[in-house]
């Protein structure tokens, strides 16, 4: 059982770094704009948010400088693509790209730097509810951040006049933009705000899930986080959901060889990938499903005016 | 923050050339000899009217990498403090295991080195075919079997650093579970494990090693998740080979204990850290290009060096391992020099039950290479044996 628990708290954290850089990536992809550098854009984070808890000791401000430092890139990307139309996928892939590069170059000097000790938290009293305890309520605090954004973002997307404006912004920016919404601006908002949460998303990777930093430190997270937008169809819930299913898989299939169950390793590392997919696949195999969540307008460019 | 931040800003513009360069990688960086033309022919009579040897290395990693590449290259500044002005050595890192190494390696032969170092496996078959086309060109090829004329090829013996880190592992266990975070399942991986494990049991024969791969040599997060899975499962002594510190940044954080793997990381968990096994190249890059000044080198054979040449060690054991744990690993060592000592060395059985080596019959070199089972006290299979 207690081995149980202990999977259980490590799926959490390792689908919370995926949640939130999808979470971001969703945000985007909601007023239209398709971003492919999220793997730059964490890797950038990565390094900005570890650099500055090695230079300051406190990891919040590493995750802030690792917003910081994502929201920066997203807004570059964004004047880009927004104002001047450039191809919104060779631009991401240029981000990302670029920030492969450009993290691995800022990092030099920050190889073999260590961060101070982490402190723990867990929660009074909750923690120590046998099972219960160890499983949910000793995790890093950036655990329930995630899901409190799930929550956040799905009251704002359906509950808010502004989300509608987004989402308006993502359906058909002609007529936002014939309503008299700054349809540009709104984009490029989201853009950051989805910049913004994937720096997040990787300063947690550098400052507290592994506590280091190497070049390309993210290894691919940031487009399985891409992914996981569309297979959830575009709906916040089914994205968090994705992302603990894929955290859940990829510990279990350690567990699995950790406990000697005799299945080849090589199959067990596609498992994530292939469970992830096909259950998403599955709670999204109704077309009406993917065409009502899909933002029409995505990975399209919009001229105001023409 | 805002430091990192201004930085990035300013320099945005400028650096998108930077990063594309960064992307084809090949940092090329070259170390000239402190020249010195005056004073040193009187020095060193025969070298004085030769040129100095250039000597050039491919790396597969930056060199700041703080394991694999690292260690290779501190043997290259090596090189560079013996021979002084005799040499000049230069090295092209992050050469990608595909055609740019052919690229790299024949640009280098081009550019008048006379010995080339290749220290990665995937660099063997492009290595082999500028072999064949510069015939007044050395090459040396690391952890690879194809050799040449002017081609040969060196490795070091990991497995005595695995050995010796098991012995500690073996007492330091409070659990008796020991975890292993593999990379590739490859003879040599399946090598090191064993032998941490045979360490482990020469001090406590009722160890248990748990292996968990992540079927990449470098991927921090995955080496994360599968150090946790590990201590899970009860492990609380952690080993890995794999090239980044994860493993043990993980054990820092969960409370265990954990090695560094090829050079030193004990900065990176010093609560975790109970020693180092290290790679030391420095002795067989000098003993090389040593033979290269001399017109001694000769290709069409393999070095394989350990404990014995000065090549492997394990360092920085932390303070509350035992003494006498300490002083058999100075005898492991010892041993391993005069040759009175083989970690290998039957009887040793496989955790089937079936023999490997009979009794007080000691593995020869053919038999570490194609190793491809666990011995006794490890659990599971080897990935597709």
């Amino acid at each position: 059982m207690d081995s149980t628990a202990l999977l259980i708290a490590a799926t959490l954290s390792a689908g919370t770094v995926l949640a939130i850089a999808a979470l971001g990536l969703l945000i985007n992809e909601k007023a239209g704009i398709v971003n492919l550098g999220a793997e730059g854009m964490m890797l950038c984070a990565a390094i900005a948010g570890f650099a500055t808890v090695v230079h300051t000791g406190n990891s919040w401000l590493g995750f802030a400088a690792g917003m910081a430092a994502g929201a920066f890139l997203a807004a570059v990307f964004g004047v880009l693509v927004i104002w001047l139309n450039t191809n919104q996928y060779a631009t991401g892939l240029a981000l990302s790209l670029f920030g492969a590069g450009f993290s691995a170059f800022a990092g030099i000097k920050y190889v073999q730097e260590k961060l101070p000790e982490q402190p723990q938290y867990p929660i009074p009293f909750l923690a120590d509810v046998p099972l219960l305890g160890p499983a949910l309520f000793r995790q890093h605090p950036m655990v329930y951040i995630a899901m409190a954004l799930t929550a956040g973002l799905i009251w704002f997307l359906y509950r808010t006049r502004a989300g509608l404006v987004l989402r308006s912004v993502g359906e058909s920016p002609e007529s936002a933009h014939a309503l008299g919404y700054p349809v540009r601006r709104i984009r490029l908002a989201a853009v950051v705000a989805g910049g913004a949460l994937c720096g997040l998303a990787g300063a947690y990777v550098s400052v507290a899930y592994t506590p280091l930093w190497v070049e390309g430190m993210i290894a691919g997270k940031g487009w399985i986080a891409l992914a996981l937008t569309t297979f959830a169809t575009w709906r916040p819930a089914r994205v968090l959901l994705g992302a603990y299913l894929f955290g859940g898989v990829t510990m279990l299939q350690f567990h699995l060889q950790s406990l000697g169950v005799n299945v080849p390793t090589q199959f067990l590392s596609m498992l994530p990938y292939l469970a992830t997919i096909v259950v998403l696949v599955l709670i999204s195999r109704n077309p009406l499903w993917i065409r009502v969540n899909m933002p029409s307008s995505i990975g399209k460019p919009f001229y105001p005016g023409a | 923050m805002t430091d990192l931040q201004k930085r990035s800003l300013l320099k945005l513009a400028a650096l998108s050339a930077v990063a594309a360069a960064a992307l084809v990688g090949c940092g090329k960086k070259e170390e000239a000899a402190p020249a010195a033309p005056a004073a040193a022919p009187a020095a060193s009579a025969p070298a004085a009217k030769a040129e100095p040897l250039k000597v050039a290395f491919a790396y597969v990693g930056p060199v700041g990498d703080g394991g694999w590449t690292y260690a290779h290259d501190n043997g290259r500044k090596a090189v560079q403090k013996e021979f002084g002005d005799k040499v000049v050595t230069s090295f092209v890192e992050k050469v990608p295991e595909s055609a740019d190494a052919e690229r790299v390696i024949r640009d280098m032969a081009a550019q008048g080195n006379k010995l080339i170092f290749g220290t990665t496996f995937g660099y063997m078959e492009p290595m082999l075919k500028v072999a064949n086309d510069t015939k007044d060109v050395k090459f040396e090829h690391a952890t690879g079997y194809k050799q040449a004329d002017n081609m040969r090829t060196y490795d070091s013996r990991t497995y005595e650093g695995a050995y010796m880190a098991g012995v500690i592992a073996g007492k330091m266990s409070k659990s008796g579970t020991l975890g292993v975070v593999g990379s590739v399942p490859i003879p040599e991986v399946v090598r090191n494990i064993n032998s941490f494990t045979l360490g482990a049991q020469s001090v406590n024969p009722k160890v248990k090693t748990k292996v968990v791969w992540v079927n990449e040599w470098f991927n921090p997060p995955k080496e994360t998740e599968a150090a946790t899975a590990l201590i899970n499962g009860g492990a609380d002594v952690l080993f890995q080979n794999t090239d980044s510190s994860a493993v043990l940044q993980t054990a820092e954080k969960m409370g265990k204990r954990a090695f560094g793997w090829d050079s030193d990381m004990t900065a990176y968990g010093p609560k975790a850290h109970l020693a180092s096994a290290v790679i030391n190249w420095g002795p067989y890059y000098i003993k090389a290009v040593g033979e290269a000044l001399d017109g001694k080198w000769k290709g069409n054979t393999a070095s394989w060096w350990g404990v014995k040449e000065g090549a492997i060690d394990i360092v920085s054991i932390a303070a509350d391992v035992p003494d006498d744990t300490k002083k058999r690993i100075e005898e492991v060592k010892a041993g391993l020099k005069d040759g009175s000592f083989a970690i290998w060395k039957g009887p040793i059985t496989d955790n089937t039950g079936k023999e490997l080596l009979a009794k007080d019959v000691v593995a020869d070199d053919k038999f570490l290479g194609g190793l491809k089972t666990y011995v006794k006290g490890v659990e599971g299979k080897v990935p597709g044996n």
